[in-house]
């Protein structure tokens, strides 16, 4: 198994909505409704631009506007190809967004501020993505567990969708989805805040520890 | 100055229009100042490599036309999404159309190429951190739209669908990028005409609104929308979107799916 202990992406860093069960489950309802008309076909994706990226232990800065902003914990896919040899490596990321309910316009607003995606330090290979198990804790106390075998696209399969339309080129980064809770939120956090990620399922994987603090006025 | 980037003879060099050719100033193997023609060289998108990958912003419904021809109200805030640096290609390249799709069209843009670190700009200063100009055709096909995130990446991400370019021009040489008119043909034929003093927000706007929540970086891009007069591209078609004084940007519809070595 090759492990990549100082990992930073090369390429773009995509992001997928609604690949979770239960967050597609409490969406159900509106699916049908205005704006959106009907479920969604094709992979719904965003991008992670280059100023949102922070390392592992570095602080986000929040603005003084935003209160609290949701924790997107998830697994993210790096693509590493080789002319027509591909690999894929898998890194922690913590998504952050800026709460929002609609998801009707690209979410620019609410997930491209600066610093708004920690990035886990290491890359591990597996063909059983399925196995990952997430825990999210804020200042030590588990708010969320993820279980990737609850995916809408198992993630080879989000790939080869996504892959349709788009090359993923080598470098670039496909996170597979964020999951909510139970009421059909995502965790929240608050400026002061600790947020880790750990893979209980694959502890090579290393923690993900990024604090929210206060952006300098 | 007209900037363009180009392979001449498999090897990338950064180019200069000159006289109605190309002086190729520098490349891997240093500086050679010679000149070339136009049809010598393939066009690349006219920037420079950048140290972490590009953010390209690109805008929706910015010009009142355009948005009332999709008959959507102008928005009262911009319409922004982003595009990864895979989907741009260069000047004189061929775009792909699906054999399956029904409605495939371009969008003649101004692109505004981010020349200094930009953050919590202010609308009058705006232009200080502007590198200059070039042109994009930011190609939708319509056949893939959704109701989440729309414009989706799988209508405005496809690989090819984003030529630039031929020029990055100064800023410097362009007097009033506000009021520039901008054309699109069709094998010929006027399909497009406007005027980027109709855009919705402005550029000082955009580049003050973005930079109030994001830090963009030299080399980063804002493509700003695109006026009334999109129409169906269909293979074979020869596309040529032109600002004046910046630019024309010639594209060709191919039905033959690029391979993705790119």
């Amino acid at each position: 198994m090759s492990v990549d202990q100082h990992f930073i992406p090369t390429g773009t860093v995509y992001g997928t909505l609604l690949n979770f069960k239960t967050e597609m489950a409490a969406m159900q309802a509106q699916m049908h409704e205005s704006p959106y008309k009907a479920p969604p076909q094709a992979p719904v994706l965003y991008i992670k631009p280059a100023n949102t990226w922070s390392a592992n232990g570095a602080s986000i800065a929040v603005p003084a506007r935003v209160p609290e902003v949701e924790i997107g914990a998830t697994v993210a896919m790096v693509i590493r190809s080789n002319g027509s040899n591909q690999q894929i490596h898998y890194v922690l990321m913590n998504d952050l967004s800026i709460p929002h309910s609609s998801f009707f316009r690209p979410p620019v607003k609410f997930k491209c501020l600066d610093g708004f995606l920690g990035i886990g330090s290491n890359t591990i290979e597996t063909d059983k993505a399925q196995d990952f198990k997430l825990e999210v804790r804020v200042n030590g106390n588990l708010v969320q567990s993820l279980d990737f075998s609850q995916l809408v696209r198992p993630a080879v399969q989000l790939l080869t969708d996504v892959g349709e339309f788009m090359t993923l080129r080598d470098g670039d980064v496909l996170m597979v989805g964020c999951d909510c809770l139970a009421h059909g939120k995502r965790p929240l956090a608050k400026v002061g805040d600790v947020i880790a990620i750990s893979a209980p399922s694959h502890p090579e994987l290393g923690m993900l520890n990024n604090t929210l603090i206060a952006e300098a006025a | 100055m007209k900037h363009a980037v180009v392979n001449y003879e498999g090897e990338r060099y950064n180019a200069v229009e000159q006289n109605g050719q190309l002086l190729l100033v520098d490349g891997a193997l240093g500086q050679i100042n010679r000149l070339v023609d136009f049809e010598a060289v393939q066009w690349l998108p006219p920037l420079a490599a950048t140290p972490r990958p590009r953010t390209i912003l690109a805008l929706g419904l910015n010009y009142a036309d355009h948005a009332k021809e999709l008959e959507f109200k102008a928005p009262e805030e911009p319409l922004v999404f982003i595009k990864g640096e895979a989907s741009l290609i260069g000047h004189c390249s061929l775009t792909y159309r699906p054999p399956d799709v029904k409605f495939m069209h371009y969008e003649c843009e101004l692109a505004v190429v981010i020349g200094k670190t930009a953050k919590k700009v202010k609308r009058d200063d705006a232009y200080d951190f502007v590198q200059g100009y070039t042109v994009a055709n930011d190609y939708a096909i319509r056949d893939y739209l959704e109701n989440w995130y729309r414009p989706n990446l799988r209508v405005k991400n496809r690989d090819t669908c984003t030529p630039l370019g031929p020029w990055l021009v100064d800023r410097a040489d362009i007097e009033n990028p506000m009021n520039l008119t901008l054309q699109t043909t069709v094998n010929g034929k006027i399909t497009q005409s406007g005027n980027t003093r109709d855009m919705i927000f402005d550029v000082p706007f955009l580049i003050e609104y973005c930079s109030s929540f994001m830090t963009l970086q030299p080399g980063d891009l804002i493509l700003t929308g695109t006026p009334d007069g999109v129409v169906d591209c269909q293979p074979g078609d020869v596309i040529v979107t032109e600002i004046e004084d910046v630019g024309a940007l010639i594209n060709t519809i191919t039905g033959t799916k690029p391979s993705a070595e790119n």
